[in-house]
């Protein structure tokens, strides 16, 4: 049970609750009490450090903005405004509140409210849905299109969109790099006489792929009705972020032990037999650092690329709650920050676990 | 003519000033059902001429010839046992062995391919570790695999490459009687690669020194005139034994002191200087 328990999170991740495993079951409890403190408790207290550097830093950026403005008030319209901004400033007036650097608690606020936000469209959604039920049904009997909820999207509709594009985008990326990079892996000759291209659009700006990709697709969908700037957006990201699993994918193709291959030719194994059976397994933990890389990259990549394609998801969520300016814009792009580090992390955490389950260890054969 | 021959064999590696000779004018001839031994120092050449016969290198000159043909490929006619098992570290003992059934025995059904793996897998007594990965097995557990797998493919010629120096002492002499064994039950040509001289006395028929490279050479070879099986413990009082093993280890001796006497050149050492890295402002 213990050890079944045990494994399971491992698998997750999570091993850092071992020690309260161990100590729940009776075992060594000097040992695991201390562990505790270094794995759990440890953290936790960096995490309230962080939480206390933000809070005091944020309430010093508060006093200087508002000392600023009661000051300009005071210079430009007397002293009675002064203390009327004051006072508007101190009672907690959402109209006056200093645009700042939002504090916790701040920030916790707008995520509930985001939450709230999200259960209220939710329920208007559905409500659309069955209001138009009937209409609907009407109308495609009729062959027409089903009239669709228009309204705004979410907070937790900005973040679906988002990880459909980045998984959109690191699909492309995977079946357009792997394939190339074992091609280009096999070959010496391919490999030197590309290596310049990959070089060169290696470094290229996330940015530029979006106007190369926006160009391309621009005339490709001339006749195309519905809205391009996923496709754009999740093209960009594939291209922006293969290039780590194309490179990755070519040198673990290429720099197979020579022991495995002299296997092969001792064998005599058919050329598809050795690629299959011998290179790609020997080259699997190599091009799964490359596909993590790839997916973490993507994400990154998504959030800019979104801003800039105005194709929906977290970026044009951060970029137009910046253009809005509103009070609750700040801690609303803080919201979005955590959020997307979130994500990024479990991504990440996805990837290895895969990556641990598919690889293994180099050394075993010999 | 013989059964496997090396005429004139030499191999260079590499052009201009940078060329190491290994091999020069090996002449090797190999009788079918023979156990032939090669004795030689660490880094004299045995696995570039192990290499050259099992047709994963070309010779530089000469030819070797397999059955009067000479050898431009690998073939499953020379079963090969690598030094370090070479075993794929993604496979169960099955599947690698497996691996070797499947190409030898392409029209074979199913059902007599799997008997042949689980028959070569008992072989080697490894049965109850038959689903198990390399990373799971010891050293020696590991290099019967790759006998078992070289086996399997049914070769009518046996090459080993020191194929138990990774191994200690008794588990090295378990699996020589357990290769001895095989090719007892069906008389095949093998050629043992090995750095160990007693090795070499108790397996083989004949012993040939390799003088060490550069330009490799072989030496006068010893036959071993002892009747088999050979009995460990007994092989120690026989005189033919005695005498083989002595005048080898004198022939060998002799050319290490032969080598180390011609390594000591005196070699003119560049006029380096340390440099100084500190930051000069």
């Amino acid at each position: 049970m213990k050890d079944a328990i045990l494994r399971t999170l491992r698998f997750l991740g999570l091993g850092f609750l071992e020690p309260v495993v161990r100590l729940a079951a009776g075992e060594d409890s000097k040992k695991n009490t201390i562990e505790i403190l270094k794995k759990i408790v440890a953290p936790i207290a960096s995490i309230l450090l962080f939480l206390g550097v933000w809070y005091t830093g944020s309430k010093s950026l508060f006093n200087t903005e508002a000392n600023y403005t009661i000051e300009k008030a005071r210079k430009e319209q007397g002293q009675v405004e002064a203390d009327k901004v004051k006072a508007c400033i101190e009672s907690g007036d959402l109209s006056c509140q200093p645009n700042t650097l939002p504090s916790p608690s701040q920030v916790w606020a707008s995520y509930k409210l985001l939450l709230k936000d999200h259960n209220t469209i939710t329920a208007d959604k559905k409500a659309f849905k069955l209001r138009t039920a009937a209409l609907n049904e009407k109308r495609v009997a009729q062959g027409k299109e089903p009239i669709v909820y228009t309204g705004r999207p979410s907070f937790v509709d900005q973040i679906k969109t988002s990880i459909k594009t980045v998984f959109a985008g690191f699909l492309l990326a995977l079946l357009i790099a792997t394939p190339i990079g074992i091609i280009i892996g096999l070959s010496e000759t391919l490999r030197t006489s590309f290596n310049w291209l990959i070089q060169i659009l290696k470094p290229v700006s996330p940015v530029v792929w979006l106007l190369l990709v926006f160009m391309i697709v621009k005339t490709m969908t001339k006749d195309a009705t519905g809205d391009t700037s996923f496709i754009i957006s999740f093209i960009s990201v594939g291209l922006c972020s293969m290039w780590a699993t194309l490179v990755n994918t070519a040198m673990g193709v290429s720099s197979v032990d020579k022991d495995y291959i002299n296997v092969a030719k001792v064998l005599k194994l058919g050329a598809l037999q050795k690629i299959f059976k011998v290179i790609l397994p020997a080259s699997l933990p190599l091009i799964f650092t490359g596909l993590r890389i790839t997916l973490s990259v993507a994400w990154m990549v998504l959030i800019a690329i979104e801003l800039l394609a105005q194709s929906p998801g977290l970026g044009s969520f951060v970029w137009e709650e910046f253009q809005n300016g509103a009070n609750d814009s700040n801690s609303k792009i803080i919201v979005a920050m955590f959020v997307i580090g979130f994500i990024g992390f479990l991504l990440d955490r996805i990837m290895l676990t895969i990556q641990k389950f598919i690889s293994f260890d180099k050394n075993e054969g010999i | 003519m013989a059964y496997l021959e090396l005429n004139n064999v030499s191999k260079t590696f590499g052009t201009g000033d940078s060329t190491s000779h290994v091999l020069d004018k090996i002449n090797l001839h190999i009788e079918e059902g023979e156990f032939v031994a090669i004795v030689g120092f660490t880094g004299s050449g045995k696995t570039t001429l192990v290499n050259l016969i099992n047709g994963l290198d070309t010779p530089t000159s000469g030819e070797v010839l397999f059955k009067g043909k000479p050898v431009r490929d690998t073939s499953h006619e020379r079963g090969v046992i690598f030094q370090n098992y070479s075993l794929l570290p993604w496979l169960t003992v099955y599947q690698n062995v497996e691996m070797a059934v499947k190409e030898a025995f392409p029209n074979e059904t199913k059902a007599f391919r799997d008997a042949r793996i689980k028959e070569y897998v008992d072989l080697v007594s490894l049965s109850p570790a038959i689903n198990k990965r390399p990373k799971e097995l010891s050293g020696g557990m590991r290099q019967r695999v790759s006998v078992a797998r070289a086996l399997s493919m049914d070769p009518e010629m046996i090459l080993m490459d020191e194929p138990l120096g990774a191994l200690d002492a008794l588990t090295r002499g378990n699996l020589q009687d357990e290769i001895l064994n095989i090719w007892n039950k069906n008389k095949r040509t093998a050629l043992l690669i090995t750095n160990d001289v007693d090795e070499g006395l108790y397996m083989a028929d004949r012993i040939i020194p390799l003088r060490p490279g550069p330009n490799a050479t072989l030496g006068p070879e010893f036959k071993i005139d002892i009747e088999r099986p050979r009995d460990k413990a007994a092989l120690n009082d026989s005189e033919e034994y005695k005498k083989t093993r002595n005048a080898l280890i004198e022939y060998l001796m002799d050319i290490g002191s032969e080598r180390a006497s011609n390594t000591q050149n005196l070699y003119k050492l560049p006029d380096l200087q340390p440099k100084d890295l500190r930051w000069d402002f």
